[in-house]
Protein backbone atom coordinates (compact mmCIF):
# COMPACT_ATOMS: atom_id res chain seq x y z
CA UNK A 1 0.00 0.00 0.00
CA UNK A 2 1.91 2.97 1.01
CA UNK A 3 5.82 3.37 0.78
CA UNK A 4 7.48 0.53 2.20
CA UNK A 5 10.48 -1.69 1.30
CA UNK A 6 12.48 -4.84 2.87
CA UNK A 7 14.41 -2.57 5.00
CA UNK A 8 11.29 -2.06 7.18
CA UNK A 9 10.56 -3.53 10.24
CA UNK A 10 7.22 -5.52 10.32
CA UNK A 11 6.36 -2.60 12.86
CA UNK A 12 7.12 -0.23 10.76
CA UNK A 13 5.51 -1.61 7.57
CA UNK A 14 1.98 -2.15 9.68
CA UNK A 15 2.30 1.36 10.41
CA UNK A 16 2.48 2.96 7.03
CA UNK A 17 -0.17 0.84 6.15
CA UNK A 18 -2.40 1.54 8.59
CA UNK A 19 -1.66 5.79 7.33
CA UNK A 20 -2.84 4.73 4.26
CA UNK A 21 -6.16 3.09 5.50
CA UNK A 22 -7.22 6.23 7.64
CA UNK A 23 -6.56 8.28 4.57
CA UNK A 24 -8.46 6.76 2.36
CA UNK A 25 -11.17 6.12 4.52
CA UNK A 26 -11.24 10.05 5.83
CA UNK A 27 -11.10 10.52 2.36
CA UNK A 28 -14.40 8.33 1.17
CA UNK A 29 -16.41 9.56 4.20
CA UNK A 30 -15.49 13.31 3.33
CA UNK A 31 -17.26 12.67 -0.22
CA UNK A 32 -19.76 10.40 0.60
CA UNK A 33 -20.77 13.43 2.77
CA UNK A 34 -20.05 16.34 0.48
CA UNK A 35 -22.63 14.41 -1.79
CA UNK A 36 -25.07 14.23 0.48
CA UNK A 37 -24.96 17.64 1.24
CA UNK A 38 -25.06 18.56 -2.59
CA UNK A 39 -28.37 16.41 -2.49
CA UNK A 40 -29.84 18.68 0.54
CA UNK A 41 -28.82 21.86 -0.48
CA UNK A 42 -28.43 22.52 -4.26
CA UNK A 43 -30.76 25.67 -5.11
CA UNK A 44 -33.84 25.04 -7.08
CA UNK A 45 -32.79 27.69 -9.74
CA UNK A 46 -29.13 26.06 -9.75
CA UNK A 47 -28.81 23.42 -13.11
CA UNK A 48 -29.27 20.30 -12.44
CA UNK A 49 -26.72 19.17 -15.42
CA UNK A 50 -23.76 20.89 -13.57
CA UNK A 51 -24.85 18.72 -10.17
CA UNK A 52 -25.06 15.46 -11.99
CA UNK A 53 -21.78 15.90 -13.34
CA UNK A 54 -20.16 17.19 -9.88
CA UNK A 55 -22.20 13.64 -8.19
CA UNK A 56 -20.38 11.62 -11.35
CA UNK A 57 -16.81 12.69 -10.94
CA UNK A 58 -17.34 12.43 -7.12
CA UNK A 59 -18.21 8.76 -7.64
CA UNK A 60 -15.30 7.79 -10.17
CA UNK A 61 -13.23 9.14 -7.47
CA UNK A 62 -14.88 7.13 -4.50
CA UNK A 63 -14.20 4.02 -6.85
CA UNK A 64 -10.79 4.66 -8.11
CA UNK A 65 -10.06 4.87 -3.99
CA UNK A 66 -11.75 1.48 -3.54
CA UNK A 67 -10.21 -0.40 -6.76
CA UNK A 68 -6.74 0.88 -6.39
CA UNK A 69 -6.24 0.94 -2.57
CA UNK A 70 -8.77 -0.95 -0.79
CA UNK A 71 -8.59 -4.09 -4.01
CA UNK A 72 -5.09 -3.26 -4.39
CA UNK A 73 -5.11 -3.25 -7.92
CA UNK A 74 -3.05 0.16 -7.95
CA UNK A 75 -0.49 -2.01 -6.82
CA UNK A 76 -0.43 -4.90 -9.29
CA UNK A 77 1.51 -5.31 -12.71
CA UNK A 78 0.67 -2.98 -15.58
CA UNK A 79 -0.78 -6.28 -17.42
CA UNK A 80 -3.09 -7.18 -14.86
CA UNK A 81 -4.48 -3.88 -14.03
CA UNK A 82 -5.28 -3.50 -18.11
CA UNK A 83 -7.02 -6.72 -18.35
CA UNK A 84 -9.41 -5.92 -15.60
CA UNK A 85 -9.52 -2.11 -16.52
CA UNK A 86 -9.81 -2.01 -20.28
CA UNK A 87 -12.65 -3.99 -21.02
CA UNK A 88 -14.67 -1.61 -19.02
CA UNK A 89 -14.09 0.79 -21.55
CA UNK A 90 -16.70 -0.43 -23.65
CA UNK A 91 -19.85 0.15 -20.89
CA UNK A 92 -18.89 3.91 -21.68
CA UNK A 93 -20.05 3.23 -25.57
CA UNK A 94 -23.02 1.35 -24.37
CA UNK A 95 -24.27 4.26 -21.70
CA UNK A 96 -23.76 6.69 -25.22
CA UNK A 97 -26.08 4.07 -27.66
CA UNK A 98 -28.52 3.60 -25.21
CA UNK A 99 -28.71 6.96 -23.22
CA UNK A 100 -29.62 8.00 -27.28
CA UNK A 101 -31.91 5.32 -28.43
CA UNK A 102 -34.39 5.70 -24.66
CA UNK A 103 -34.36 9.81 -25.37
CA UNK A 104 -35.46 9.03 -29.43
CA UNK A 105 -38.03 6.06 -27.58
CA UNK A 106 -39.57 9.28 -25.79
CA UNK A 107 -39.48 11.93 -28.77
CA UNK A 108 -41.64 9.15 -30.77
CA UNK A 109 -44.04 8.55 -27.75
CA UNK A 110 -44.49 12.57 -27.68
CA UNK A 111 -44.62 13.84 -31.03
CA UNK A 112 -45.83 10.85 -33.07
CA UNK B 1 28.00 -40.07 -35.43
CA UNK B 2 29.52 -36.96 -33.69
CA UNK B 3 28.36 -36.94 -29.80
CA UNK B 4 28.61 -33.40 -29.67
CA UNK B 5 25.75 -31.09 -29.98
CA UNK B 6 25.41 -27.50 -29.89
CA UNK B 7 22.97 -26.05 -27.82
CA UNK B 8 21.15 -22.52 -28.57
CA UNK B 9 20.00 -21.31 -25.25
CA UNK B 10 16.58 -21.56 -25.03
CA UNK B 11 14.71 -18.23 -25.04
CA UNK B 12 12.14 -18.81 -21.86
CA UNK B 13 9.63 -15.79 -21.11
CA UNK B 14 7.60 -15.64 -17.96
CA UNK B 15 5.09 -17.44 -20.01
CA UNK B 16 6.37 -20.65 -20.56
CA UNK B 17 4.91 -21.55 -17.26
CA UNK B 18 6.56 -21.95 -13.67
CA UNK B 19 6.02 -18.09 -13.38
CA UNK B 20 3.22 -16.08 -12.10
CA UNK B 21 3.09 -13.58 -15.20
CA UNK B 22 0.73 -11.01 -13.28
CA UNK B 23 2.67 -11.75 -10.56
CA UNK B 24 -0.75 -12.92 -9.26
CA UNK B 25 -1.80 -16.31 -7.62
CA UNK B 26 -4.78 -18.38 -9.44
CA UNK B 27 -7.47 -17.92 -6.68
CA UNK B 28 -6.59 -14.55 -6.85
CA UNK B 29 -6.72 -13.75 -10.97
CA UNK B 30 -9.80 -15.91 -10.97
CA UNK B 31 -11.47 -13.62 -8.39
CA UNK B 32 -10.89 -10.50 -10.27
CA UNK B 33 -11.74 -12.11 -13.61
CA UNK B 34 -15.41 -12.87 -12.43
CA UNK B 35 -15.66 -9.58 -10.66
CA UNK B 36 -14.89 -7.61 -14.33
CA UNK B 37 -18.40 -10.41 -15.19
CA UNK B 38 -19.73 -9.15 -12.16
CA UNK B 39 -19.20 -5.87 -13.27
CA UNK B 40 -20.88 -5.86 -16.51
CA UNK B 41 -24.17 -7.41 -15.14
CA UNK B 42 -24.73 -4.50 -12.74
CA UNK B 43 -23.31 -2.34 -15.06
CA UNK B 44 -26.48 -3.27 -17.72
CA UNK B 45 -28.39 -2.61 -14.93
CA UNK B 46 -27.83 0.27 -14.38
CA UNK B 47 -27.89 1.31 -17.50
CA UNK B 48 -31.25 -0.59 -18.54
CA UNK B 49 -32.43 2.03 -15.74
CA UNK B 50 -30.80 4.73 -17.09
CA UNK B 51 -32.33 3.82 -20.77
CA UNK B 52 -35.95 3.94 -19.06
CA UNK B 53 -35.65 6.90 -17.36
CA UNK B 54 -34.75 8.38 -20.56
CA UNK B 55 -37.69 7.01 -22.03
CA UNK B 56 -40.03 9.00 -19.35
CA UNK B 57 -40.35 12.63 -19.20
CA UNK B 58 -38.46 14.18 -16.30
CA UNK B 59 -40.39 16.64 -13.50
CA UNK B 60 -39.65 20.51 -15.39
CA UNK B 61 -40.99 22.15 -11.86
CA UNK B 62 -39.15 23.75 -8.59
CA UNK B 63 -37.11 20.65 -7.49
CA UNK B 64 -38.50 22.30 -3.66
CA UNK B 65 -41.90 22.05 -4.84
CA UNK B 66 -41.74 18.50 -5.81
CA UNK B 67 -45.11 16.07 -5.68
CA UNK B 68 -45.30 12.56 -7.18
CA UNK B 69 -47.01 12.30 -10.60
CA UNK B 70 -50.93 12.48 -10.34
CA UNK B 71 -51.87 11.88 -13.94
CA UNK B 72 -51.27 9.26 -16.11
CA UNK B 73 -51.46 12.09 -19.18
CA UNK B 74 -47.97 13.78 -17.16
CA UNK B 75 -46.43 10.84 -16.02
CA UNK B 76 -42.73 12.18 -14.78
CA UNK B 77 -39.95 10.23 -13.07
CA UNK B 78 -39.95 10.89 -9.47
CA UNK B 79 -36.98 12.48 -8.00
CA UNK B 80 -35.53 9.82 -5.99
CA UNK B 81 -34.65 12.11 -3.31
CA UNK B 82 -38.06 12.69 -2.59
CA UNK B 83 -39.15 8.80 -2.56
CA UNK B 84 -36.29 8.05 -0.01
CA UNK B 85 -36.26 10.81 2.61
CA UNK B 86 -37.29 8.92 5.65
CA UNK B 87 -35.86 7.81 8.41
CA UNK B 88 -36.61 5.19 11.27
CA UNK B 89 -37.92 6.96 14.46
CA UNK B 90 -38.25 10.45 12.90
CA UNK B 91 -41.52 10.18 11.67
CA UNK B 92 -42.60 12.52 9.35
CA UNK B 93 -39.70 14.42 8.73
CA UNK B 94 -38.01 15.07 5.52
CA UNK B 95 -34.65 14.10 5.17
CA UNK B 96 -33.62 13.35 1.94
CA UNK B 97 -31.14 10.35 1.33
CA UNK B 98 -30.17 10.31 5.29
CA UNK B 99 -30.74 6.47 5.74
CA UNK B 100 -29.34 5.77 2.42
CA UNK B 101 -26.34 8.16 3.48
CA UNK B 102 -25.64 5.75 6.49
CA UNK B 103 -26.00 2.45 4.86
CA UNK B 104 -23.27 3.56 2.12
CA UNK B 105 -21.30 4.89 5.59
CA UNK B 106 -21.79 1.54 7.20
CA UNK B 107 -21.21 -0.17 3.73
CA UNK B 108 -17.78 1.58 2.88
CA UNK B 109 -16.73 0.88 7.28
CA UNK B 110 -17.12 -2.65 6.81
CA UNK B 111 -15.34 -2.40 3.61
CA UNK B 112 -12.08 -0.85 6.32
CA UNK B 113 -12.54 -3.42 8.54
CA UNK B 114 -12.11 -5.85 6.00
CA UNK B 115 -9.04 -4.40 4.44
CA UNK B 116 -7.66 -4.24 8.83
CA UNK B 117 -8.26 -7.97 7.98
CA UNK B 118 -6.41 -8.82 5.29
CA UNK B 119 -3.30 -6.28 6.64
CA UNK B 120 -3.90 -8.76 9.85
CA UNK B 121 -3.30 -11.99 7.60
CA UNK B 122 -0.44 -10.76 6.03
CA UNK B 123 1.44 -10.74 9.22
CA UNK B 124 -0.58 -14.25 10.08
CA UNK B 125 -2.04 -12.62 13.71
CA UNK B 126 -4.94 -15.21 14.06
CA UNK B 127 -6.40 -13.19 16.89
CA UNK B 128 -6.46 -9.87 14.97
CA UNK B 129 -7.92 -11.62 11.84
CA UNK B 130 -10.54 -13.08 13.73
CA UNK B 131 -11.56 -9.14 15.43
CA UNK B 132 -12.24 -7.90 11.73
CA UNK B 133 -13.56 -10.41 9.99
CA UNK B 134 -16.29 -10.45 12.88
CA UNK B 135 -16.64 -6.71 12.54
CA UNK B 136 -16.68 -6.94 8.84
CA UNK B 137 -19.81 -9.62 8.75
CA UNK B 138 -21.22 -7.33 11.80
CA UNK B 139 -21.26 -4.33 9.46
CA UNK B 140 -22.69 -6.76 6.52
CA UNK B 141 -25.46 -7.92 8.58
CA UNK B 142 -26.15 -4.63 9.79
CA UNK B 143 -26.20 -3.26 5.92
CA UNK B 144 -28.55 -5.99 5.20
CA UNK B 145 -31.09 -5.11 8.30
CA UNK B 146 -31.02 -1.35 6.65
CA UNK B 147 -31.98 -2.43 3.27
CA UNK B 148 -34.60 -4.66 4.88
CA UNK B 149 -36.20 -1.39 6.70
CA UNK B 150 -35.78 0.42 3.50
CA UNK B 151 -37.88 -1.82 1.43
CA UNK B 152 -40.43 -2.42 3.80
CA UNK B 153 -40.55 2.19 3.92
CA UNK B 154 -40.56 2.02 -0.24
CA UNK B 155 -43.42 -0.83 0.03
CA UNK B 156 -45.66 0.28 2.73
CA UNK B 157 -45.40 3.62 1.62
CA UNK B 158 -46.61 6.99 2.75
CA UNK B 159 -49.68 7.48 5.08
CA UNK B 160 -51.63 9.72 3.12
CA UNK B 161 -50.59 7.94 -0.02
CA UNK B 162 -50.56 9.62 -3.93
CA UNK B 163 -54.01 9.86 -5.82
CA UNK B 164 -53.37 9.15 -9.24
CA UNK B 165 -56.40 9.33 -12.04
CA UNK B 166 -58.52 9.46 -9.53
CA UNK B 167 -57.54 6.37 -7.18
CA UNK B 168 -55.30 6.61 -4.63
CA UNK B 169 -52.29 4.33 -3.92
CA UNK B 170 -50.13 3.67 -1.46
CA UNK B 171 -46.68 2.40 -1.42
CA UNK B 172 -45.20 -0.14 -3.91
CA UNK B 173 -45.54 -3.63 -5.98
CA UNK B 174 -44.69 -4.72 -9.01
CA UNK B 175 -47.85 -3.66 -10.51
CA UNK B 176 -48.81 -0.22 -8.94
CA UNK B 177 -46.67 2.26 -7.22
CA UNK B 178 -46.99 6.00 -5.79
CA UNK B 179 -44.15 7.34 -6.65
CA UNK B 180 -44.55 7.16 -10.53
CA UNK B 181 -44.21 5.43 -13.59
CA UNK B 182 -44.29 1.46 -12.91
CA UNK B 183 -40.43 0.53 -14.08
CA UNK B 184 -39.34 2.93 -10.55
CA UNK B 185 -40.20 0.51 -8.58
CA UNK B 186 -39.49 -2.65 -10.60
CA UNK B 187 -36.24 -0.92 -10.90
CA UNK B 188 -35.85 -0.50 -7.58
CA UNK B 189 -36.37 -3.97 -6.50
CA UNK B 190 -34.58 -5.23 -9.00
CA UNK B 191 -31.33 -3.80 -8.66
CA UNK B 192 -31.06 -2.93 -4.83
CA UNK B 193 -32.89 -6.47 -4.41
CA UNK B 194 -29.91 -7.72 -6.66
CA UNK B 195 -27.13 -6.28 -4.21
CA UNK B 196 -28.60 -7.18 -1.60
CA UNK B 197 -28.34 -10.98 -2.53
CA UNK B 198 -24.62 -10.05 -3.45
CA UNK B 199 -24.09 -8.86 0.04
CA UNK B 200 -25.99 -11.92 1.54
CA UNK B 201 -23.71 -14.07 -0.53
CA UNK B 202 -20.60 -12.21 0.98
CA UNK B 203 -21.96 -12.22 4.26
CA UNK B 204 -21.75 -16.06 3.76
CA UNK B 205 -18.43 -16.16 2.45
CA UNK B 206 -17.41 -13.89 5.72
CA UNK B 207 -18.48 -16.22 8.21
CA UNK B 208 -17.21 -19.06 6.79
CA UNK B 209 -13.40 -17.47 6.25
CA UNK B 210 -14.29 -16.42 10.20
CA UNK B 211 -15.27 -20.13 11.14
CA UNK B 212 -11.96 -21.00 9.29
CA UNK B 213 -9.64 -18.53 10.59
CA UNK B 214 -10.82 -19.44 14.46
CA UNK B 215 -10.89 -23.15 13.70
CA UNK B 216 -7.00 -22.26 12.45
CA UNK B 217 -7.46 -24.02 8.79
CA UNK B 218 -5.19 -20.95 7.59
CA UNK B 219 -2.77 -21.40 9.93
CA UNK B 220 -2.02 -24.64 9.36
CA UNK B 221 -1.99 -23.62 5.60
CA UNK B 222 0.50 -21.40 6.50
CA UNK B 223 -1.60 -18.80 4.01
CA UNK B 224 -4.28 -16.39 4.81
CA UNK B 225 -5.05 -15.66 1.22
CA UNK B 226 -8.45 -17.05 1.84
CA UNK B 227 -8.81 -13.45 3.54
CA UNK B 228 -7.64 -11.61 0.69
CA UNK B 229 -10.33 -13.55 -2.11
CA UNK B 230 -12.95 -12.48 0.47
CA UNK B 231 -12.08 -8.92 0.55
CA UNK B 232 -11.70 -8.81 -2.91
CA UNK B 233 -15.34 -9.79 -3.36
CA UNK B 234 -16.62 -7.83 -0.35
CA UNK B 235 -14.67 -4.51 -1.62
CA UNK B 236 -16.98 -5.58 -5.35
CA UNK B 237 -19.98 -5.47 -3.18
CA UNK B 238 -19.05 -1.96 -1.66
CA UNK B 239 -17.90 -0.58 -4.73
CA UNK B 240 -21.23 -1.76 -6.73
CA UNK B 241 -23.37 0.41 -3.44
CA UNK B 242 -21.03 3.36 -4.77
CA UNK B 243 -22.36 3.15 -8.27
CA UNK B 244 -26.19 2.56 -7.11
CA UNK B 245 -25.58 5.20 -4.33
CA UNK B 246 -25.08 7.42 -7.58
CA UNK B 247 -26.99 6.01 -10.45
CA UNK B 248 -29.88 5.26 -8.23
CA UNK B 249 -30.23 7.31 -5.67
CA UNK B 250 -28.59 10.77 -6.11
CA UNK B 251 -29.49 11.46 -10.32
Amino acid sequence: MAHFDASMTPEEIKKAKMKTVMKVTAILAAVTIVEFIFAFAWPDGSSRTILNILFLGLTFLKAGYIIMEFMHLGHETFLLKFVILFPLLFLVWLCVALFVEGQAILDAFLNW
Amino acid sequence: MSSSTSLTPLEISKWDGGERPMNASYGKLMMWFFLVSDAFTFASLLIAYGVVRYMHPAYEGAYSKFEFATSSDDFYWPIPEKVFNAFPGLHGMDIPLGFVGLMTFILILSSVTMVLAVEAGERKSQKEVEKWMLWTVVGGITFLGCQAWEWSHFIHGSAEGVVRDGVRIFGANLHVNEYGPQLFANFFFFITGFHGVHVTSGVIINIVIFYNVVMGTYEKRGSYEMIEKGGLYWHFVDLVWVFVFTFFYLI
